[in-house]
């Protein structure tokens, strides 16, 4: 390690405020200005701390629950007052990095902005204060505004009919495959047994073949990073119930032959399921419907703008064709004759393949990519898409040579780059040029995914970043390179600036340690 | 790589050892340096019946998963009960304690006719 | 375009650094026969138009009601640190703690989560990924098929419905029985009929399904319940409310292999279905079925404590086909509303609310009572239970006129029953009030008169 580089790790070092050592309950100080970390709340709790939320009941409120059901000791809960909640999540808080913090190019995740006027009207007390199973006649807003996002989703997608009811994409992915397999038994076609992926796929598309009941058959990608469509018109067959495809591809590629690709799935009497999770590519310039898939299901989290939350929650709304619609899980939105909205009931669309939740949807959710697809327009979400492309390929211009980049262009809304050929020359992984962005204040992209390219990196800008910080993050793609070539220590050292450094993740897998062990109970008695 | 002399080998990284009328069975150094830090071992219930090349078991690393195909045909009679606690056998010592499963071949000889060191060292190009 | 940055000048510096002539051009992979012209809808609003459009739209929903609804979905009071706490863009705009250097808050929030959802269930083993209370029970059934390789479960019909009919559309996707249990006349599960449907060798049984309080707010008799589960080799669910277990015996306690339940309760709004979180939680024995998220507690190279996603390698981006299931999200938004609601109401903040429920409960039931709507079945109940009205789904709408929402037409879920044919399961929380119960009271004499 050259002197240079020693500094470097020392200088970044200094500039994080002084952190626990790793002795638990010897934690950092919560007043210091940078993140640091935290105890947890068990360590945190003082017995007898308590903020005074509501009225203490009478002493004989429970004297109607026999013995036998009572619960032994009070929960395992932590004493805390509301400025030590406060400081407690608002410190852990600042351990985060976040799309309103910066660059977040999250490959196949589009995180783009969230607007705040979303976060307004879900909180709205009209919408959020409203009872799932409140009649129909309380609930006309809500109704109304999902009866239009049903009609909204529709158009964008070309189909037919649209289930705002799934909760999260993988969701409305099982929701999609058991339409599908509704449709066939339908018609007395017993015999699909197999669900078709490209090797390219997300992993929830076999998992969700699986837990519909299907077995996987996963065919090649094609040299251009398409589907090879020999391969796929080998795998089709009378046992073929669906197709599932994600296009724009998870490499960012629109699917060519995608006519003759739907001709073949056709053919075979097979449904076209599209995974729409790369939509953020191609709103206003492909409707899969219309050119022939047979369902879909949206990420309102990914293209509509609604937050990921830390990992959730999401929505999954799913898009059919006509000759789907009648297996829909149930209920949709229908607005009556006389202009007013109710859900359906109970048994009304026979075919239905039943409920996949409680209650009718992620209507918070809901709410906002409702506000967003407002805000937008027709027009406006075109936009979205034809910047969201324009940066990509911008992007990609800038790091190819850096980087290689394996598939050639244009991309859609994301780009495959791959640090194959810097890993022969100095050893470093994708996984280090990883770690080591977080130093250059960025957020990694994607790696190792998808799984058919060598040490990857899948980068997708979104089309909410300025020009000046997509021309900062290449700028520090290519100086992460060079370091690579000229200081590799720094890469395996990274990261150093973030509040911890590389996790002993083996030993997490070995022994697992889920949860606080020390705490078995309130240590003073409840007041009575 | 040590791929010791005396045991034999499949395509698919496992090792055999004859002990008695038995056979122990594992993955190869090689197999355990690919995967990384073993951190979990799925093995079958003894009394199993298992075909050759059937999946026996998964072995997961911090961010894999990968089958454990059957050597010969046979019944499982044990499994290694350490590899619960400490996965961390396979990768240490891969050929000692981080056995998996021992069986009793259906055909005394099949083991007979997997690699030999030599032939198993060609295959990972060694 | 509302939220994009780029000047007609950035547009032209990226298309000449690209190469292109046109943004068009970049979209020329798109085959000409189906590419598309546009989308058909309305013109972009400015946010001023559009808060005036989203405000008439809350105002068309009613929530100004005295609601006795319950069913599943509890009004609760919501510490209003709970949304501060929501509304930091650290908590909203990160994603799943890919890159844990950077995401130690989530992080660290989720493995809170699991402590306390530990701490409420007696369960060690807790996973924050599920969507909502129907949809863990539906993957609680799941894994006592896998945890014991037998494709039959049993649940009580007096489960939440929603909950049973999603857990029928997920067994039967996977070529799976579920077998109702019946309920006896005071609204308890029938554990002779579970005693029996346990016994039939011909179909061993993978898992059983009680509610506890159930759909009709009563208590069931669980450890018997789990007893004769264990005994005939099976797993036993506990479907739970989270409140409830400030004052009930825990699912660890009453011997459960796995929770589910519905956290809406714990600091998350009704919001007319979700987002919510479904609560799962299970014995250690279990950690390889639980599907979902889950969070270690570990160390960095210096030594520092730390947390990390771990037990990856059962998960679809993993295991794919064979992922135990196709879970990909966590529920980390809606798990923080209610760690933060935990940790601010503490132990003794959640008794007062599972007791305030109880205690407003018993002065509705009394007020009902002496307005000639009687309590239908004889089991204790907490906070919710039936009452008997004539006519059930007139007298609902009949209350509504008078700005009472009169809890659930019981018919509405148990279309078969005659015992349940002129039925309203009602509830009260700590929220409840006198004038609210009053008001009911009143209404219900009048619409009964």
């Amino acid at each position: 390690m050259s002197l240079e580089v020693e500094q470097t790790i020392a200088a970044a070092r200094v500039l994080i405020p002084l952190r626990d050592r790793g002795e638990e309950g010897s934690l950092g100080a919560r007043n210091a200005v940078g993140p640091v970390l935290q105890p947890t709340l068990a360590e945190t709790s003082t017995p007898g701390r308590r903020t005074d939320q509501v009225p203490h009941p009478p002493a004989d409120a429970l004297d109607g629950i026999p013995a036998a059901h009572r619960r032994a000791a009070p929960p395992a809960l932590p004493e805390l007052n509301e400025p030590g909640v406060v400081r407690h999540f608002v410190a852990l808080s600042k351990l985060n990095y976040s799309v309103d913090g910066g660059f977040y190019p999250l490959g196949s995740c589009t995180m783009k902005h969230n607007p705040k006027v979303n976060e307004w009207a879900a909180r709205l007390p009209g919408f959020a204060g409203l009872h799932p199973l409140a009649p129909d006649a309380l609930a006309q807003g809500t109704l109304e505004l999902m009866w239009e996002l049903q009609g909204m989703l529709a158009e964008i997608s070309g189909m037919d009919a649209v289930t705002l009811q799934p909760a999260a994409g993988a969701h409305g992915e099982l929701t999609g495959i058991l339409v599908i397999r509704a449709y066939h038994e339908a018609r007395g076609d017993h015999d699909r047994t197999e669900v078709i992926v490209p090797d390219s796929s997300h992993g929830t598309n076999p998992a969700t073949a699986s837990m519909a009941g299907y077995r996987t058959v996963t065919i090649p990608s094609a040299p251009d990073g398409g589907v090879d469509l020999d391969a796929l018109k080998a795998a089709l067959s009378p046992r073929t119930a669906a197709v599932m495809l994600t296009n724009p591809s998870t490499l960012g590629l629109f699917e060519r032959r995608i006519v003759e690709l739907l001709d073949a799935v056709h053919a075979a009497g097979a449904l076209a399921y599209m995974d729409g999770a790369n939509m953020n590519a191609i709103l206003g310039r492909f409707q899969p419907g219309a050119a022939g898939f047979d369902v879909m299901h949206y990420n309102l989290h990914k293209t509509f703008s609604t937050p990921h939350g830390g990992g959730g929650p999401g929505a999954g709304p799913v898009a059919v064709r006509a000759h789907l619609a009648p297996y829909l899980p149930t209920p949709l939105v229908v607005r009556e004759a006389d202009g007013r909205f109710r859900l359906e009931r109970d048994g009304e669309r026979p075919g239905s393949i039943g409920r996949v939740r409680a209650y009718q949807g992620n209507a918070g959710v809901l709410v906002r990519a409702y506000t967003y697809i407002r805000a937008h327009g027709g027009s406006g979400l075109r936009t979205v898409s034809d910047d969201a492309v324009l940066a990509a390929n911008y992007l990609r211009a800038r790091v190819e040579g850096a980087y290689e980049v394996p598939y050639p262009g244009p991309c859609k809304h994301e780009f495959v780059a791959t640090a194959r050929l810097l890993k022969e020359a100095t050893g470093v992984r994708t996984l280090d040029v990883a770690k080591r962005l977080i130093d250059h204040g960025f957020h990694p992209p994607t790696i190792y995914f998808p799984l058919i390219v060598e040490e990857c990196l899948l980068i997708e800008p979104t089309e909410t970043e300025t020009l000046e910080d997509l021309d900062a993050f290449a700028d520090a793609l290519i100086e992460v390179a060079r370091e690579a070539r000229e200081h590799p220590e720094l890469l395996h050292e990274a990261p150093v600036t973030a509040p911890v450094r590389r996790l002993d993740e083996a030993t997490a897998a070995r022994h697992p340690e889920l949860r606080w062990r020390g705490m078995t109970g309130a240590e003073t008695p409840c007041p009575q | 790589m040590e791929i010791p002399e005396g045991l034999r080998y499949t395509q698919d990284h496992e090792w055999v050892r004859a002990d008695g009328t038995e056979l122990v069975i594992g993955i190869t150094a090689y197999a355990a340096d690919e995967l990384g830090d073993i951190v979990f071992v799925e093995l079958p219930r003894p009394g199993r019946k298992l075909a050759a090349h059937e999946v026996f078991g998964v072995i997961e690393s911090v961010k894999t998963a990968s089958d454990l195909f059957t050597p010969v045909a046979g019944e499982v009679v044990a499994v290694n009960p350490d590899l619960t606690g400490a996965p961390e056998l396979v990768n240490g010592e891969p050929y000692a304690g981080g056995w998996m499963i021992r069986i009793r071949p259906d055909d005394a000889a099949a083991a007979d006719a997997l690699l030999d060191a030599a032939a198993y060292r060609a295959v990972i190009g060694g | 375009m509302p939220y994009g940055p780029h000047t007609d000048a950035d547009r032209e510096r990226m298309l000449a650094t690209i190469g292109v002539a046109s943004v068009d051009a970049l979209f020329e992979d798109i085959p000409a026969a189906v590419r598309s012209a546009g989308i058909r809808l309305p013109a972009p609003e400015p946010e001023l138009v559009l808060t005036t459009r989203l405000s008439q739209l809350a105002g068309r929903n009613r929530t100004d009601l005295a609601s006795f609804l319950g069913a599943g979905v509890y009004r609760h009071h919501i510490p209003a640190v709970v949304d501060a706490m929501l509304q930091r863009g650290e908590w909203y705009t990160a994603y799943t703690p890919y890159q844990p250097e950077i995401s130690q808050g989530t992080l660290q929030a989720i493995w809170e989560y699991q402590s306390l959802i530990a701490g409420l269930t007696g369960l060690p083993v807790v996973s924050a990924s599920h969507y909502d209370g129907a949809t863990s029970t539906a993957e609680a059934a799941l894994m006592t098929i896998r945890a014991t390789g037998r494709t039959r479960v049993l649940v009580s019909r007096a489960i939440h419905r929603h909950y049973r009919d999603v857990t029928r559309t997920y067994l039967a996707s996977g070529g799976h029985v579920l077998d109702e249990l019946p309920t006896l006349p005071d609204g308890t599960t029938d554990l002779a009929a579970l005693e029996r449907a346990l016994a039939d060798p011909a179909q061993p049984v993978a898992g059983v399904i009680l509610g506890q309080p159930n759909a009709f707010g009563l208590l069931e008799p669980m450890a018997d319940a789990a007893r004769l589960a264990h005994a005939a080799g099976a797993r036993f669910v506990a479907v739970i409310e989270p409140v409830s277990l400030a004052v009930l015996a825990s699912p660890g306690e009453i011997g459960a292999d796995i929770a589910a339940g519905e956290g809406q309760p714990l600091g998350i709004p009704p919001q007319f279905g979700g987002p919510y979180l479904g609560i799962l939680a299970a014995s250690d024995d279990l950690v390889r079925q639980i599907p979902g998220r889950l969070v270690g507690r570990t160390r960095d190279l210096d030594g520092r404590r730390a947390f990390v996603m771990t037990l990856r390698a059962r998960e679809q981006d993993i295991r794919r086909d064979r992922a135990a299931s196709n879970i990909c999200t966590n529920q980390a938004l809606c798990a923080l509303a209610a760690t933060v609601y935990l940790s601010t109401m503490g132990p003794h903040g959640l008794r007062d609310v599972a007791a305030g429920g109880a205690a407003a409960a018993r002065r509705l039931e009394a007020a009902l009572a002496a307005v000639g709507a009687p309590r239908i079945h004889a089991a204790p109940y907490l906070n919710e239970f039936a009452v008997h009205v004539a006519d059930a789904p007139r007298v609902h709408a009949a209350l509504l006129e008078r700005g009472v929402l009169g809890g659930l037409v019981l018919r509405d879920w148990y279309p078969d029953d005659p015992a349940l044919a002129d039925a309203l399961l009602v509830c009260a929380t700590e929220v409840t009030t006198d004038e609210e119960i009053a008001r009911f009271a009143g209404a219900l004499r009048e619409v009964l008169a």
